[in-house]
């Protein structure tokens, strides 16, 4: 185990790309609060400019802090696509139950 | 490392863990742990969505000052900076060097912790200014202003709120114990132990954390356990799986923070 991890380290880390990866999520984290803090855009607005944030600064921890960037292309798409299935089946029965309380109406 | 473990798997079978079959081109841990965090996304997944659905409906309320605002700013920046330490825990544990490995997960741990106490403060806080739910303690005078009226007016807002940080705290506390585990083995137990103790103690009986502090009770009823049927030194495969745990945690802030915090910031000017 500990070659073989040295091995993969050596192949295609270096320390310094984390440094830089963690320095992009603190700067991303920063404009996320000046951006929620400052109200620049109108709520949806501002949820979907959070969001696609939010987005970069996971797919930035799942893919150089997690890994997964540097594992088998295998298991990278098993890991994607069940997970994505998982989440639009899961909609599949949240959304026609929300609506139908919307219809009904909330009081 | 993939195809350095096939080939170990071809040649020896001398270290716990390597005689294991690959799946997908990783040890058999790994592959469980990436699919406890899958199935732990959709936990998360269905409270966020859930909590976007609730606020849609509702005259949502926007309570947070610039005092919660910079100190969930701050734990994320404790969040992050454990992911970075981690990260060095396990280039440590990978390259054998047991001394740094145990600093670098000291080091996360006490990221962790820092983000518990805070998120403590933060809830305290909260509560105090009358942002409650039922069955927490009653406090001997009742709050009176806008978190009060909000608790009153908009109950979805504290139940969702308290739902889903309850949840992470939880995650984040778990993790902290695992790490400990990883890192100082048998010796973790009564620092777990004492810590309850001294929160039980400590900790007035009005606050909610008098009661939550037992988590710490369950961890150390648990960890005990697990180290008594495999109380072996635990090696970079077990520090690796650890950290995408703990990777996880940090990744479910980023939803949290800004849809939770930033998106019910106080509207100001």
């Amino acid at each position: 185990m500990h070659d073989a991890a040295t091995e993969e380290y050596s192949g295609h880390d270096s320390k310094a790309q984390y440094f830089w990866v963690w320095g992009a999520l603190l700067v991303l984290t920063a404009i996320e609060v000046v951006l929620g803090y400052k109200q620049i855009f109108e709520p949806v607005r501002m949820l979907e400019v959070l969001l696609i944030l939010s987005i970069i600064k996971s797919a930035l921890i799942i893919g150089y802090f997690m890994h997964l960037k540097f594992e088998r292309a295998i298991m990278r798409w098993m890991l994607v696509f069940s997970v994505s299935a998982c989440f639009v089946i899961m909609y599949f029965f949240f959304f026609p139950d929300a609506g139908r309380v919307l219809r009904l109406g909330v009081h | 490392m993939a195809d350095a473990t096939l080939q170990h798997d071809a040649v020896g079978h001398g270290t716990p863990g390597e005689f294991e079959a690959p799946l997908f081109g990783a040890y058999s841990k790994k592959v469980g742990m990436w699919l406890f965090l899958a199935s732990d996304s959709l936990t998360f997944g269905a409270l966020l969505v859930a909590f976007c659905y609730v606020r849609s409906y509702t005259d949502w309320p926007t309570p947070f000052h610039v005092q919660s605002i910079i100190n969930s700013t701050i734990m994320t920046g404790c969040l992050l900076s454990s992911s970075l330490t981690m990260v060095m825990g396990v280039f440590a544990a990978q390259r054998g060097d047991r001394a740094w490995t145990r600093n670098w997960l000291f080091a996360t741990m006490a990221f962790g912790t820092a983000f518990i106490v805070l998120h403590g403060m933060e809830w305290t806080k909260l509560i105090g200014e009358g942002l409650t739910l039922p069955i927490f303690p009653k406090p001997a005078t009742p709050a009176v202003g806008e978190m009060a009226d909000i608790s009153k007016n908009t109950p979805q807002f504290a139940a969702t709120f308290f739902g889903l940080t309850a949840m992470h705290m939880l995650h984040v506390t778990v993790g902290v114990m695992y790490l400990g585990v990883i890192a100082f083995r048998k010796w973790f137990l009564p620092v777990i132990g004492v810590l309850w103790l001294v929160g039980y103690l400590l900790i007035p009986s009005d606050n909610v954390f008098h009661y939550g502090i037992h988590v710490l009770l369950i961890g150390l009823i648990v960890a005990s356990v697990i180290l008594s049927l495999k109380s072996k030194d635990y090696d970079a495969q077990d520090v690796e799986v650890a950290g995408l745990y703990w990777h996880f945690v940090d990744l479910v802030w980023m939803f949290i923070f800004p849809l939770v915090y930033l998106l019910s910031t106080k509207i100001v000017g």
